[in-house]
């Protein structure tokens, strides 16, 4: 269903955070969807509460108190619809995040084939795979049982067998999985996804209905050589709100008054990336990047295909997690002071205990700026080992995150993201410094004019433009000539060196045209315009920069060496 | 706004609910009085399976019927070398089961057998009287008594006389410190970045080891002793705080139940340390919301651990030493100091 602009309908989201409940209310001013305000407060979906629903009443009363609008009823109950005296509002969506780490098994038939297929479903919810049954997995069939019993499972995905393929072996994954569910007692039956060959479904229903919630999802490897995750990510979607029900106390209650079932943070943030992608270029793409406290969400589409990929470590509970992919000399090599090694290590762990904890010292927020850059990196990496067709090449690119909007400047939100990411050609930054990215994604799903204007209207901070540059040339070698053009007719010049890192004088919100000579065979964009030439830029809150420190970004050994060049590069934004 | 609570009470009425993960049998009954490592309830665990292939075992073939061959019934108790199934005739052939078990299911020439594993069985994680019984689900246990809340538990539970190390509450623990006349004790030390210190205290061995704090590089060790150790304040170069210190040294010689859990937010499962007293004391509120005059305790350097009293909740965001704005606190110090601290940082002891 579809809403137009005609219906100026107001809408609330609640969006149900492992940290932070939300209350973002979004409304027609002057004729166009605006961003009005946010109410957050402390979640309530942990112990001692266990239950959202008193989050949602107090980040609500924070709403109401900073807009002056009566959102709820002398009962405390959501005023829906919109009353004649203003009160209210028209619809209500809700996201989470909240909630333990889903354990889910995947079976396939062919590890690089279905199976791959599978784990990349469930790679786009924030879970884990506790274990993995596929046509080469030779365990006997009773170690197999054991060890899915011992697994404890939230959820099976089953896939496997192409559209009217195999048949014979799926179903003989069929009956360990009967088995599983017969097994177990009802409460710790894991819900199950089938989402392989179509002819089969019928059968895999009738089979596992009688044991468990069984809901059937399109083939995602309808043939061998390519992948379709969009309609199965849905149907995931549902099946994860199912469990989650279970486990969130009030997000039923919630869900049952929402004008859309809940879903969560990541598939609404996929969501929306999706939708952006067909809006803006649809050669470029568009990247989300959501760095959590559980979890770090990376979203890639180009003209309406996503990857959708929640990642298990964060920045809070989920930063000792961050040392299960990398080296502790892996975030130490971001800090721009010496820290020793076992003093990150605690901190890490430490803010797994106390994943709220904000830094009040540099030395801490270095530490934690160093973890969001690890995992940043670590997605940005892993996302495109996944799909090597892809580049960092995006425009724009949309981040969000309390560790990355929590900053002393915008400077060090946008170095975190660059170094993270290290994108290539001309990229666009904003950072979501409300926590709206994802409550627009809940929304596109019934108002798909709402999101456009929002982030038309400025809702999301302009960081800057980008341009990084790709060159061979040796450090400090001249690579490129810079000259900007004012409205004004004023103009700029600068000389761009390999290693360094430029800000060019532009305000946030002014326009110039930039004017680029690439020296010594250095490529501006290598999936585009890969020689110089002249395109209108608008300026960020950091202006607009040029990242020529090299791709990939390669860090001095030298410790001390390199924690100068890490000031340097903030000095030179002027950060 | 919703204030996290942590307990650090000299003498507290304690209530706490002990669940099993699935249903199972409940050993005690209302009233009755439990140690730390007594177990009050118990349910099954999921023995290993393994399946006998009775067609193939018996070389039946696949046209021949072979569920009638089989001799066991789901529900049916076997014990190792029992006959699952046996041809007919003179020169019979049997299937002999490889373990004692039951037989889940029958079915298709394949019979599922489960082998019996030890239960799960749930210790009481302190000394108290059962309240309320949870029918097939656990008990409710209380005891009146000292209440500290730690930050990380290496999932034992032991209980034991209390000895007090640490000689100020920012004191290193150390293998030296360590005495044969500490054997069965529960022991309170300071911080711990020494291997060494836990070997020997493995060594003895004590019944528990209460730590002010200490490095996450020793998790894997502590996680593989056998008795309970509490990381009071986490992880890092942190002293005891104040309060904790105070209570603990002045209780030393008691007896004191570790139940060294591992910090659910979840459940709200957190690691403890329980001194039954012989005096009544109040229930302790488990949710607050900041208001002035609350005793807090704060996390994260430069005051990690400190104890202050919350002066003034500020208005909108204040900035801090490192530029970052938060919403914030004025919290005056032990020492008189006042500082301006981020509510997220700040927990109410009660």
């Amino acid at each position: 269903m579809t809403t137009s602009i005609v219906d100026a309908e107001s809408v609330l989201v609640i969006d149900l955070g492992s940290i932070n409940t939300r209350a973002i209310l979004f409304d027609i001013v002057d004729g166009q969807y605006h961003f009005i305000s946010a109410g957050v407060v402390p979640s309530t979906a942990n112990a001692p509460y266990r239950d959202v629903s008193e989050g949602i009443h107090l980040a609500v009363k924070k709403l109401q108190e900073t807009t002056g609008r009566a959102l709820v009823d002398t009962d405390g109950r959501l005023v829906i619809p919109c009353q004649s005296d203003g009160s209210g509002v028209d619809r209500l969506a809700v996201t989470y995040s909240a909630g333990p780490q889903l354990r889910i098994v995947t079976a396939g038939l062919l590890a690089d084939v279905s199976l791959e297929s599978a784990r990349n479903l469930a790679a786009s919810v924030h879970g884990k795979i506790v274990d993995s049954i596929g046509l080469n997995d030779h365990r006997r069939l009773e170690v197999q049982l054991d060890s899915i019993l011992q697994a404890e499972p939230d959820m099976i995905i089953m896939a496997g067998g192409t559209e009217n393929g195999a048949g014979r072996s799926v179903l003989k994954m069929l009956e360990l999985i009967t088995l599983v569910c017969r097994m177990l007692p009802q409460e710790k039956r894991p819900a199950v996804i089938f989402a392989g060959n179509r002819a089969l479904a019928k059968k895999i229903k009738e089979s596992l209905e009688k044991w468990t919630t069984i809901q059937i999802a399109p083939n995602i490897r309808p043939t061998i050589d390519s992948e379709d995750l969009g309609p199965a990510q849905e149907i995931l979607a549902q099946a994860v709100t199912q469990i989650r029900n279970a486990q969130i106390g009030g997000l039923q209650s919630i869900g049952s008054i929402s004008s859309l079932t809940p879903i969560p943070t990541g598939q609404a943030f996929g969501r929306i990336i999706r939708f952006l992608s067909q809006v803006y270029d649809p050669a470029r793409g568009v990247l989300g990047v959501d760095v959590g406290s559980s979890s770090t969400i990376m979203a890639a589409a180009v003209a309406g295909k996503l990857k959708l990929n929640v990642f298990p470590f964060g920045v809070g509970s989920g930063a000792s997690q961050i040392l299960q992919g990398c080296s502790i000399a892996d975030i130490v090599r971001w800090l721009p002071m010496h820290v020793p090694d076992a003093v990150v290590r605690d901190y890490l762990y430490q803010k797994s205990l106390y994943p709220a904890m904000i830094p009040m010292t540099s030395e801490t927020l270095s530490i934690e700026q160093s973890m969001a850059r690890q995992s940043i990196r670590m997605a940005a990496q892993n996302i495109l080992a996944r799909w090597p067709s892809m580049s960092m090449s995006f425009e724009p690119i949309l981040a969000s995150g309390a560790i990355l909007s929590q900053t002393a400047s915008p400077v060090q939100s946008l170095l975190m993201l660059l170094d993270g990411l290290q994108p290539v050609g001309i990229t666009s930054f904003f950072l979501d410094q409300n926590g709206l990215i994802a409550g627009l994604g809940s929304v596109s799903q019934i108002n798909s004019v709402l999101p456009v204007q929002v982030l038309e209207s400025g809702a999301l901070l302009n960081l800057g433009t980008v341009i990084s540059p790709i060159s061979q040339a040796r450090y400090g070698t001249p690579i490129l000539q810079v000259r900007m053009e004012y409205e004004d007719g004023n103009e700029t010049r600068a000389e761009v060196r390999q290693g360094s890192i430029v800000s060019l004088p532009l305000r946030a919100g002014q326009n110039a045209h930039i004017h680029i000579n690439p020296l010594r065979r250095t490529i501006i964009n290598p999936h585009g315009q890969r020689g110089g030439g002249s395109f209108k830029i608008t300026g960020g809150v950091c202006g607009a920069v040029i990242d020529a420190r090299g791709r990939p970004l390669i860090l001095p050994p030298d410790a001390a060496r390199r924690r100068d060049l890490i000031k340097k590069w903030t000095i030179m934004l002027g950060g | 706004m919703i204030a996290p609570v942590t307990h650090i009470l000299p003498l507290t009425n304690i209530r706490r609910a002990r669940r099993l993960p699935v249903p199972g049998r409940v050993l005690v009954k209302v009233g009755q009085k439990v140690n730390t490592t007594d177990i009050i309830a118990d349910a099954p665990s999921n023995g290993q399976h393994y399946i006998v292939d009775v067609r193939r075992v018996l070389g039946i073939p696949r046209n021949e019927k072979v569920d009638q061959l089989i001799q066991r019934k789901p529900g049916e108790r076997i014990q190792k070398g029992d006959v699952i199934a046996e041809t007919s005739g003179m020169f019979s052939r049997v299937v002999r089961s490889q373990a004692d078990g039951s037989v889940l299911m029958v079915g298709g020439g394949l019979v599922l057998i489960e082998t019996q594993n030890p239960p799960f069985v749930l210790k009481a994680g302190f000394s108290g009287v059962v309240s309320e019984v949870l029918p097939e689900r656990g008990v409710i246990l209380e005891t009146q008594g000292v209440l500290i809340q730690g930050a990380w538990g290496n999932n034992r539970v032991d209980q034991g006389v209390l000895l007090s190390l640490a000689h100020t509450p920012g004191e290193e623990f150390v293998r030296t410190q360590l005495d044969v006349s500490m054997r069965g004790a529960v022991v309170l030390a300071g911080y711990c970045f020494q291997a060494d210190a836990l070997q020997a205290a493995a060594e003895l061995p004590l019944r528990g080891l209460i730590l002010g704090s200490m490095s996450a590089d020793l998790i894997s060790l502590v996680n593989k002793l056998n008795f309970p150790v509490i990381s009071l304040a986490g992880f890092g170069h942190m002293p005891i705080d104040s309060d904790v210190y105070k209570i603990l040294t002045t209780n030393e010689k008691r007896d004191t139940s570790l139940n060294a859990a591992v910090w659910n937010p979840q459940t709200g499962d957190r690691p403890e340390v329980i001194i039954p007293l012989p005096s009544v004391g109040n229930v302790a509120p488990e949710t607050d919301i900041f208001k002035p005059g609350q005793t807090v305790r704060i996390q994260g350097a430069p005051y990690n651990e400190f104890i202050g009293v919350l002066v003034q909740i500020k208005p909108g965001l204040s900035g801090l030493a490192n530029g970052v704005r938060t919403p914030a606190a004025l919290v005056q110090l032990e020492n008189e100091e006042q500082v301006t601290i981020p509510l997220a940082n700040l927990e109410v002891l009660e």
